[in-house]
């Protein structure tokens, strides 16, 4: 990797290795994402696709390997240079996970009030921006518990960009929507990166959604990063766990049943 | 299989790591909550005085009716046995003291505390806890907010204020409350008995309340949080984690109020 590729990198993930238990979740991950870059990340469940993000956003350590995002490496820096990136990330989670006691506004609003000395009059006005931008303008004023789920998705989003962060990162941004308001959602994210150059990660499980967003698709498989490549190449792709995926199919073996009788009567197992 | 009693033990051992653990966090909770407050402002996690004055209201001054009722109550309530258990001495008479330094002492504080942990304690494991379901807990730090200074903080000082301003207020009815079954027995005014009441009382007497009060209220605040933030299983779990904070401050509360009874009455 030449020197200009490593100024161009948003994140650079390298021989990430965590455990939860005495179980391995993420086994030597390798990952990375340019600027500019939608990157959608897909596998089925467990393959580690959400734990890979939370360690990205820093909420744990890692057992091995290094995390550097926006060229700052999480886990050597001092906790204002820590800060001070955070606020260069946007995040979207997959509930939504607005403050329920707070208005739309407000929530939109809350990283604005914690970190800048911006005056109310500003903040309202930039608030209001970015709730057009999503296409909430004038639901300001409604709490989370009255917005659908498309709605509580976007005002998510509108948090997201309040502070104009560099990297975007979604969890799951069309899961539970119906097609319509999902395509509404990929649109945003789409116009998003054309209008501001944002950096954007998508974990999703929506086929349509990634093919139609992303700029590369890195599939993950038992925590190990299985293929990163153009849309065209992953759906090419003869690797029989990835055409599992792509066609919806069922990865497990099929189960002998000596075995399972044998597990289940083995002498550590309990129901609790 | 194993043993049924090796397997007891091991659960036992199991138990009492989780609660060593809860306690741990608790600890750490109070400590980085006065660290928050200290360098908060250096690390533009800045604590904010108007959520502090609504957890004043909603934790202190709301709680208030609740509070001088029952403490009105508990103060008729003690007039009651002590002029009974005082008349076989002929004493009845020594019951103003005994009011005054009992309710100030002891009752005002338990009885506030309870009514505290109940409505505040659960109430702050309710919150925390539905946060911590609903991935707020997680957005605040992606943020780059410090959840203890957001959460915990405002609460532990709006406690630690207002708690022992509900002291006082107790103090004040439940002689009150003392006062109109007594002056009948006693023939004296309402007025006298009042006055002779604060009399009697040196300051120790109000700084023992005083001091328990703020032991309560961080009590109060910490089995809370801990709970809340321990919170698994969704909905129920937020229930299960409400009925805990309750249970588990009233005992602690308990607890505590019998040792600083001790070494506060030495």
């Amino acid at each position: 990797m030449n020197a200009k590729q490593q100024t161009q990198a948003v994140i650079e993930v390298n021989n990430l290795e965590t455990y939860y238990g005495q179980r391995k979740i993420l086994d030597g991950m390798d990952f990375q994402v340019d600027q500019g870059e939608i990157r959608v990340i897909m596998g089925g469940s467990g393959s580690g696709k959400s734990t890979l993000l939370w360690y990205i956003l820093g909420l744990y350590k890692p057992d091995g390997g290094t995390i550097k995002v926006l060229g700052q490496d999480i886990n050597q820096i001092s906790f204002n240079d820590h800060l001070k990136l955070k606020q260069n990330i946007g995040v979207a989670f997959q509930s939504g996970a607005l403050f329920s006691s707070m208005s739309v506004g407000d929530n939109v609003a809350f990283p604005l009030r914690e970190f800048t000395d911006l005056d109310e009059n500003t903040i309202r006005i930039i608030t209001r921006m970015k709730l057009e931008v999503v296409n909430l303008g004038g639901f300001h004023k409604l709490m989370p518990s009255q917005l659908s789920g498309g709605m509580i998705k976007r005002a998510a989003l509108a948090r997201a960009i309040v502070m104009d962060p560099r990297l975007l990162i979604f969890d799951e941004p069309s899961a539970g929507l119906d097609p319509v308001v999902a395509s509404e959602i990929d649109d945003l994210i789409l116009s998003l990166r054309d209008t501001t150059g944002v950096s954007v990660v998508v974990v999703t499980h929506e086929l349509d959604s990634a093919f139609k967003i992303a700029d590369r698709i890195t599939v993950l498989d038992q925590g190990k990063n299985l293929l990163t490549a153009s849309v065209e190449e992953v759906k090419q792709s003869k690797n029989k766990r990835i055409m599992d995926l792509l066609q919806r199919r069922s990865r497990h073996d099929k189960l002998d049943p000596e075995d399972y009788l044998r597990r289940l009567t083995q002498e550590n197992y309990t129901l609790s | 299989m194993k043993h049924k009693v090796v397997q007891k033990v091991e659960n036992l051992g199991q138990l009492t790591v989780q609660y060593l653990e809860r306690l741990g966090f608790a600890m750490r909770l109070f400590w980085d909550s006065f660290y928050w407050l200290i360098v908060g402002r250096k690390y533009k996690q800045r604590v904010r005085f108007a959520q502090i004055v609504k957890h004043i209201k909603m934790d202190g001054v709301d709680a208030l009716p609740i509070v001088l009722a029952l403490a009105l109550v508990v103060g008729m309530m003690l007039a009651i046995q002590l002029i009974y258990a005082l008349q076989a001495f002929g004493a009845q008479s020594q019951v103003l003291l005994a009011i005054a330094k009992s309710v100030t002492r002891e009752f005002s504080p338990l009885i506030t505390g309870i009514i505290v942990a109940g409505r505040s304690g659960a109430a702050i494991a309710a919150r925390i806890g539905s946060q911590v379901v609903s991935q707020e807990i997680d957005a605040l730090k992606v943020m780059g907010v410090v959840p203890v200074r957001y959460l915990v903080l405002p609460p532990l000082l709006a406690l630690m204020i207002s708690m022992p301003m509900l002291i006082i207020g107790a103090d004040i009815v439940a002689i009150f409350g003392g006062a109109l079954f007594s002056v009948g027995k006693l023939d004296m005014s309402i007025t006298a008995y009042m006055v002779e009441s604060f009399n009697v009382l040196v300051v120790g007497d109000i700084i023992q309340g005083l001091i328990k009060s703020v032991v309560f209220g961080v009590i109060i605040v910490l089995v809370g949080a801990t709970t809340g933030f321990y919170v698994t299983g969704g909905a129920e779990g937020v229930g299960r984690a409400t009925t805990t904070a309750v249970v588990v401050s009233i005992s602690f509360i308990v607890l505590a109020d019998m040792i600083a009874s001790y070494f506060l009455t030495q």
